[in-house]
């Protein structure tokens, strides 16, 4: 097997082990057991499986591991704060009823965080485009929307 | 502490699961790896109908990590997968029910009928060896169109040469015919409803294991109800003692009906699982999802409405034939009768309703309930027959809906059901002003000068939840009772777990069951939590679907809490040496009346668990109570939904710009969860009125079969709704007062939706637009009528 392939995730160096055709996706989950990634589709529509490349959204479900050589891949479970509490976009969403099932809600809050970071995002209109890579079948979007504006102020974007 | 509470009955209150499924520490079936975990795969088939010849799983077998190749000749002594409701056709003949075997042995009925189990040390060794499974076809002619399934001379199953499981009817039908012939005007329709994917976001999913220490069966299950899957699994299909099987469905990630059902992988994996000597996991990819949920709705209706000339409904006839897919599902044949025919008398009094229903097997996916169930399709069929009919009385159809409301309550419809209580003006009234009817002028004026049609359409449903009172449900062909359990343990401290048989997959009952518990034991939320999905842990269930869970399930909850604090009576009594009838109960003390004297909540507890002091002779210790719960009634929620679109001429594109929804669902626990289930229900049904389409080709070939074909409403596809729940009217037969919330949007949206387009295109004089009205079909639509 070629030399394993060097990234981060989740700020720890780690050595992937694995053939560079693996899915990122995958990895995370299968080896790494990082199980809030979720994989909701298999033609990179659904968006359950966002996580951030060097700090932008990407569907891990379409990248495989050798493209991530020397990256900085965060996950969910990367945005959490350590002490129990939660990152102001995951507080947004659950002070805005933003997650039904939940299933969605990692990808969903991963590309919210990009969103407000990079893209405009100061109307209804520009939050819902911005989400459209990402499917929730519960919410409407509706509290989504609502989740992420709010989200938005409490980072200060 | 003797200060009243504030009750925590309709409080905002945040819900307790978000924490877990915000940070990624919720765990979902496929999140579940057990030591040596092994994978499967299934080999499908790619022909719609087909006899299957041969198959050679020689060189799978003996592929790198291959563990075992299983195919229908190792399990054709099993039993099929079993159907839940009998129905009985009009020449009083039971419905036709063939085999639904777990893998098939002899012929393949449809595109993703399961031919062979391949289990390896990974999911990719799985996958390569499934790839050397050589099944030789002899292809057969697909059934595929509802409409015309049973005049194909191609028979799905030897047993229904005409591809008919039954014809079945409800209502008066001579009544009907009468009205009819002496009707002023007749209203008539013929309309398609469309075939919709359920498509929860996480695909099902399933993990088996199979414990020689003690002979018995752990699987880990996407589905809405552990209990009944256990249940259907080993007494009808795998012949295992129940209690040597645990089920449990952990976090599941949506189910909107599709996983009630008992599929065939879940029991695959089980039976395999002795076998193989290993756990096995199974999780469907979304193609195979597209091929093997049951799906919903498929039915070809012809509606008449029959009125005299000032607009009274005198009569509706239908006529529905409705597509069961190539097996019966769990619930299949219950949709499109029960759940549907006895609904066509919608919020309104006409007095005479004959529905035929004929259901036909056909060489596509099983067909079952997804979210509404029956009851959007006979929304529909009234919605849009009213609709057509206000348009040709030239009546506004607000009027003619009022004019026809039912007022008296209770109120007994021509199709069976006896509505408890409804204030349907109500409703209407409150709509018109949240939609801000009185803008419309201005607003449709504004459009036209952008060159845009903007139209205006109602919808007023109806739908019966809180399924079902077990005997009602028997004498319409229900092979079991459906009663909810639930459990109140009462800890020694005061905490309380409760167990519930309901299931929650995005419905927050964690949160929602604990405000009722709390405020019933007068304990803090904190103090309570809910445990479900796992009949390792709860006694009993027969799971969520058909907005149920509330009404069934929390009322068991509540009658085992009675019983608590009857018990907790009791023992308070006791240790405050007064009469048991002395004591009552409020804010979480038991206190002898009209004194000072009292016991908290949780030294009666304590005093229930360790005892020193304790009439043992007369009251046994310990303070956990079991209730079971069989409701006396359906709960009828109803509402009013307006909807206004723009469309472009030009192009067909359909804009949905406002969509407001007043439902009354009787008492609301926590209005904030009520909200987010209506607005999941409003987007799935514009979903199936503007977006979605499963559809199969001649051949059955399933060519929407992903997501970039079949097309899920998208953030940027739908408008913020206006969502206002009244409490006009609480159930009245059952304690909580409550009447189900989760379908109602799906229900009432898509006439909504529909009757606004065909608003929107009467200056073309369109009376009406097949779903989903897609920018093509409206193009078209417009193109024909110009013609």
């Amino acid at each position: 097997m070629a030399e394993p392939i060097q990234l981060k995730v989740n700020g720890k160096g780690v050595a992937a082990d694995v053939p560079p055709e693996t899915l990122l996706a995958t990895y995370l989950r299968e080896h790494l057991r990082l199980t809030g990634t979720h994989i909701g589709c298999d033609t990179a529509s659904c968006g359950a499986c966002t996580v951030h490349i060097d700090g932008r959204a990407v569907k891990s479900c379409n990248v495989l591991v050798g493209q991530v050589q020397g990256r900085e891949v965060t996950t969910i479970e990367g945005i959490t704060p350590a002490d129990g509490s939660l990152h102001p976009m995951q507080a947004a969403f659950k002070s805005c009823h933003g997650l039904q099932c939940g299933f969605c809600t990692a990808g969903m809050v991963m590309s919210a965080i990009d969103l407000v970071m990079h893209a405009a995002h100061a109307t209804d209109a520009e939050i819902r485009e911005g989400i459209d890579g990402n499917f929730c079948r519960c919410t409407g979007y509706q509290n989504i929307v609502k989740s992420i504006a709010q989200g938005a102020k409490a980072m200060g974007k | 502490m003797s200060a009243a509470r504030e009750s925590l009955i309709g409080r905002r209150i945040e819900r307790r699961e978000d924490y877990r499924f915000l940070t990624g520490v919720g765990q979902y079936t496929d999140d579940i790896t057990l030591e040596r975990q092994s994978y499967a795969t299934f080999v499908r088939s790619p022909h719609a109908h087909a006899k299957i010849r041969a198959i050679d799983t020689k060189q799978a077998e003996h592929a790198p990590g291959v563990l075992a190749v299983f195919t229908g000749k190792d399990v054709a002594a099993l039993g099929g997968l079993p159907c839940g409701w009998l129905i009985t056709s009009i020449d009083g003949t039971p419905m036709k029910e063939p085999k639904h075997p777990i893998i098939v042995e002899d012929t393949v009925r449809h595109v993703g009928d399961q031919v062979a189990l391949v289990v390896a040390e990974s999911l990719a060794q799985a996958k390569a060896a499934a790839a050397l499974v050589e099944v030789d076809y002899d292809v057969l002619p697909a059934v595929v169109d509802t409409a015309t399934a049973s005049k194909n001379k191609t028979a799905v199953h030897a047993i229904a040469p005409d591809n008919v499981c039954y014809t079945w009817g409800i209502g008066d039908k001579g009544a009907v015919d009468a009205a009819f012939a002496k009707a002023a005007h007749i209203t008539k329709l013929t309309f398609v409803n469309n075939r919709v994917v359920p498509n929860a976001i996480e695909p099902r999913a399933a993990n088996a294991m199979y414990s020689r220490a003690d002979d018995s069966y752990t699987l880990y299950v996407t589905s809405q109800n552990p209990h009944v899957e256990r249940l259907l699994m080993t007494a009808f299909v795998l012949g295992l003692p129940e209690h040597k099987l645990r089920v449990v469905a952990p976090d599941v990630g949506g189910g909107f009906g599709s996983k009630i059902y008992l599929y065939a992988e879940e029991t695959a994996l089980v039976w395999a699982s002795k076998r193989v000597g290993r756990p096995i996991k199974w999780t469907a990819e979304r193609s195979e999802s597209f091929l093997t949920d049951a799906h919903g709705r498929d039915h070809v209706t012809t509606a008449e409405l029959a009125l005299d000339k000032n607009g009274t409904f005198l009569a509706l006839r239908v006529d529905t034939t409705a597509n069961m897919g190539a097996y019966l599902s769990t619930f299949a044949s219950c949709i499109p009768t029960i759940l549907y025919a006895t609904l066509l008398a919608g919020q309104y009094a006409t007095p005479a309703i004959y529905c035929r229903v004929q259901a036909v097997f056909t060489n596509t996916a099983p067909v079952d309930a997804v979210r509404g169930a029956g009851r959007p399709e006979a929304t529909y069929v009234v919605e849009r027959i009213v609709e057509l009919a206000a348009r040709e009385l030239k009546m506004h159809p607000a009027e003619l809906r009022r004019r026809n409301f039912i007022r008296k309550f209770p109120h007994a419809s021509p199709v069976g059901l006896t509505y408890d209580t409804g204030d349907y003006q109500a409703t209407l009234k409150r709509v018109e002003e949240i939609a801000d009817v009185n803008g419309y002028a201005a607003r449709k004026k504004a459009s036209a000068a952008k060159g845009l049609l903007r139209g205006i359409g109602y919808s007023c449903y109806i739908e019966a939840c809180g399924i079902a009172p077990s005997n009602i449900a028997g004498a319409l062909g229900a092979r079991a009772g459906l009663y909810e359990a639930g459990e109140v343990r009462v800890h020694p401290t005061g905490k309380v777990t409760v167990f519930t048989g309901s299931h929650s997959h995005g419905q927050g009952h964690e949160t929602t069951f604990s405000q009722i518990v709390a405020d019933k034991l007068g304990i803090g939320l904190e103090d309570v939590d809910i445990q479900h999905g796992d009949t390792g842990k709860v006694l009993f269930g027969m799971g969520t679907y058909g907005s149920r869970s509330l009404a069934v399930g929390g009322t068991a909850i509540i009658k085992a809490a009675d019983k608590v604090i009857a018990k907790g009576k009791k023992i308070a009594a006791h240790l405050l040496e007064a009469g048991e009838a002395d004591i009552e109960f409020a804010n979480g003390e038991f206190r002898v009346a009209g004194t000072d004297r009292k016991k908290a909540f949780g030294e009666v507890a304590f005093a229930a668990y360790v005892p020193h002091n304790y009439p043992l002779d007369k009251l046994e210790p310990g303070l956990n109570e079991n209730a079971f719960y069989d409701p006396t009634n359906f709960t009828f929620p109803a509402g009013s939904y307006i909807c206004e679109v723009e469309v472009d001429p030009a192009t067909g594109a359909v804009r949905l710009d406002r969509f407001a929804a007043c439902d009354d669902f009787g008492n609301v626990v926590n209005p904030m969860i009520v909200e987010g289930q209506v607005h999941g229900g409003l987007a799935h049904g514009i979903g199936q009125a503007l977006l979605e389409h499963c559809i199969y080709n001649e051949d059955g070939q399933l060519i929407t079969g992903s997501f970039s074909d079949y097309a899920l409403p998208r953030a940027d596809d739908l408008c913020s709704f206006v969502v206002e729940t009244v409490r006009g009217t609480p159930c009245t037969h059952n304690p909580l007062g409550v009447k189900g919330c989760g379908e109602a949007g799906a229900i009432g949206s898509p006439p909504a939706v529909i009757n606004a387009i065909v608003d929107a295109l009467s200056e073309y004089g369109i009376r009406d637009m097949p779903m989903p009205a897609t920018p093509f079909r409206v193009w078209q639509t417009i193109q024909a009528a110009k013609r």
